[in-house]
Order: structure tokens, then C-alpha cells, then sequence
């Protein structure tokens, strides 16, 4: 077949195209995942039964900063990177900003207290729960976040694949704050932060075979 | 900003808002430029001119399927760009040609040069088209080859409006996919 004859189809009756389509198939797409991440969330662990206390509430903000604060970020990043050369236009380095903070935060809280707590602030008591469930409740919203990738045209699909999978990760850590009761910014740093840079590295690593067009 | 680009960009502009002629204009401009690139990426490594109009194709549906994606507050240039290069890496790959042979450099002007030379790519459409089902091939036949409007072609499929426009839509997809495992060599 001839290029002409190919435009020539391709020309012939063409519909208007929502210019919006990419923004609103992600924003539906977050949604879905928050929906779905709070849902399995609640219905495999349940929230946490001294939500009403004060101590429990500060760390749930804290916690919940931290997690939609990577959310809100890594959207930033995954709109333009489920564009065309989306990648040129950003350097990743600015979604390390929140990771850094918990860091620094927890090393504070940690050299401000006696080192007979140490061990127990940074271990907790549920860090196998916590290992286990972020990157459990990750997998549906990452399956949603690269579904609506999939609907625009990545041209890095490695980035793209990391990030949709830091969206995951981060909505996962959100959902499971609710439920976790280890309150230390310890904790926070090593187990939430670390299981949400796991969750970056696999969809890094399932990106390329996911999001190919 | 150069003239091409602003030239590109107001074609773009119009064919996303459903213009035929700008569409077909701003595809066949493409289409040259695409050639120049492709063909001088693959003399590289040995490959031939029907090669090159195969990627050439598979470049204008891409362009063609994923308009959606352009923003049109960036420049249009690094759009097709991306695209360009991103259709060259995942036929190389396909055809197992070490991407160490062809430097694909981010400075590479995909729009340096001109090459109208039109030339058959090794699959056919209409052939290829068989293997789609029923309701898409009814749809695209009608209103891309036959040029009946959505309504007249709802009728004659059987299918509703937005029927016809779904079944064009995953019809192309699909017809793109085939095409892609067809020039795999």
C-alpha cells in the first residue's frame, strides 16, 4: 500500500479530538485507584480503632502527608509523561523532595531520643504487615494508573512504568496509614518510603512490557 | 520558533478540530519528512527503502491514533519527534538490529529533509483489514475507504453512530498492531 492511499483513509471523515482526554482519563484513573486502594484497605485490615485520639491523629496527618505529598507529585510527572517526549521536560530529581524530608524528620526524632528506643521506633511492631501490604494494595491502583498510560503514547516507557507505579505505591502507603499503628517517623521513613521505592522499582521494571504502542 | 513549526502547528491545530484537509496536509508533510529520517536511519544498517515506508506507515498511524496526546500549549515539533524515534527504537528492537548500529541521537532533526518519493510498503491494507472482525472492518471500509458518513455507515453495518466511531477507532488500533507484526522481518 502507498502512504497516500494510507492518508487518504486516515483523512477521509476525521472526528474533532478532545483535547482533554489524557488529563481526564488520569484524573478518572486516580480516582478509581484511591477508591479502590482505601476499599481494599478497610475490607483486608480494617482502620485503625484509636482514630480519635490525639497522638494517633498527628500521625495519621503525617503519614498521610508524606504519602499524598508522592501522590500529588508523581501525577505532575506521570501527566506529561504519558505524552510524547514527556520526558524531556522534567528532571526527576523533585519527587525525592518528600522522601528526603521523612528522612531528615526521622533522623531528628531519632538523635532526640535515648537509643534504648531506637530499635523499637525504627522496627515497630507491625514492619512485616507493613512490608507485605503496601506493595499487596499497590497492585490494583498500579494496574488502573497503567491502564490510563496505556491510553496516551509514553515514549519512555521505563519512567513512565516507575512512575505509575510510585502513584500506586504512594496511594497504598495513603490507604494503609489508616489501619497502621506504629506512630513513629522511623518507621514512617523505612517502611513506608521503602516499600513505596519498591513499588517505584517494579513498575520501572514491568514498564517496558506494559506500556508498549 | 521556525516557519515549519508554526506552519505544522496550525495544521495540527485544525485537524483536531476535525478538519479533513488540514489533516490530510499536515500527515502528508509528515509523511516526507518521516521518509528523509527513516530512510536515512536504516541505509545504516543495510535496510531497504520498502523498510523505511513501512516505518514511515506505522509512524502516520501512530501520529494518526495518538493526536490525542498533543498538547497543544507545547510545540508540535518534539511531539513528532518522540513519536518518530519512538517507532524506530521498537522496530529495531522487533527485528532484533543491535540500536548500538543506529545512533539515535535526541539532537537528530527527524524534519531536516524532504523525500516525496511515495513508495509501496510490504503489507496491504485491504488484506490485512480481512483479519479484523466484522464490525470494524464494515465501519472503516464505509467511512474511510468508501467515504459514507457515521450515519450512512451505521445503517449499512447494522451498528449504532457511536458504534461506527468505536469500531473506527479500535479498527485502526488494530490494523496498526497487524502492521507491526507484519514488518516483522
Amino acid at each position: 500500500m502507498k502512504t497516500d492511499d494510507l492518508i487518504a483513509l486516515l483523512s477521509t471523515n476525521v472526528e474533532p479530538v478532545d483535547r482533554n482526554a489524557v488529563v481526564r482519563t488520569l484524573s478518572v484513573a486516580i480516582i478509581g485507584a484511591t477508591v479502590a486502594a482505601l476499599g481494599i484497605a478497610f475490607a483486608g485490615l480494617g482502620f485503625r480503632p484509636d482514630l480519635t485520639t490525639t497522638r494517633a491523629l498527628i500521625y495519621l496527618a503525617i503519614k498521610l502527608a508524606f504519602a499524598i505529598g508522592i501522590v500529588g507529585l508523581a501525577m505532575i510527572y506521570l501527566m506529561r509523561l504519558a505524552r510524547p517526549g514527556g520526558e524531556r521536560m522534567m528532571s526527576p530529581f523533585v519527587i525525592a523532595v518528600p522522601f528526603l524530608a521523612v528522612v531528615i524528620l526521622a533522623a531528628i526524632s531519632l538523635w532526640s531520643a535515648p537509643p534504648l528506643y531506637w530499635e523499637r521506633m525504627i522496627v515497630g511492631e507491625e514492619w512485616l504487615e507493613c512490608l507485605l501490604s503496601i506493595p499487596i494494595i499497590a497492585i490494583v491502583p498500579f494496574a488502573i494508573s497503567i491502564w490510563a498510560v496505556r491510553k496516551a503514547a509514553p515514549t519512555n516507557l521505563a519512567r513512565a512504568g516507575a512512575f505509575a507505579g510510585l502513584v500506586a505505591g504512594g496511594l497504598s502507603a495513603m490507604a494503609y496509614a489508616l489501619h497502621c499503628t506504629d506512630d513513629s517517623l522511623p518507621f514512617i521513613a523505612l517502611w513506608y518510603g521503602g516499600t513505596i521505592v519498591l513499588c517505584t522499582i517494579a513498575g520501572a521494571a514491568l514498564g517496558p512490557r506494559l506500556l508498549r504502542w | 520558533m521556525t516557519d515549519l513549526e508554526i506552519e505544522l502547528k496550525a495544521l495540527m491545530l485544525a485537524s483536531l478540530r476535525g478538519d479533513p484537509a488540514s489533516h490530510r496536509a499536515l500527515l502528508d508533510r509528515l509523511s516526507r519528512r518521516l521518509r528523509a529520517y527513516y530512510k536515512g536511519k536504516l541505509g545504516v544498517v543495510g535496510r531497504g527503502v520498502v523498510e523505511a515506508e513501512d516505518l514511515v506507515q506505522e509512524a502516520i498511524l501512530a501520529i494518526h491514533l495518538k493526536r490525542h496526546t498533543y498538547d497543544p500549549r507545547e510545540p508540535l515539533t518534539p511531539w513528532i519527534h518522540a513519536i518518530a524515534r519512538y517507532k524506530l527504537i521498537d522496530f529495531l528492537r522487533r527485528n532484533r538490529a543491535s540500536p548500538a548500529e543506529v545512533p539515535i541521537d535526541d539532537a537528530d532533526d527527524v524534519m531536516a529533509h524532504d523525500d516525496n518519493a511515495d513508495a509501496e510498503s510490504t503489507y496491504d491494507v485491504r488484506r490485512l483489514m480481512q483479519r479484523l472482525p466484522k464490525g470494524m472492518q464494515c465501519a472503516i471500509e464505509a467511512v474511510k475507504l468508501d467515504g459514507l458518513t457515521v450515519a450512512e455507515a451505521a445503517r449499512r453495518c447494522g451498528l449504532s453512530e457511536p458504534g461506527v466511531k468505536v469500531n473506527i477507532h479500535r479498527g485502526l488500533k488494530a490494523l496498526a498492531a497487524l502492521i507491526a507484526r507484519e514488518t516483522q522481518t
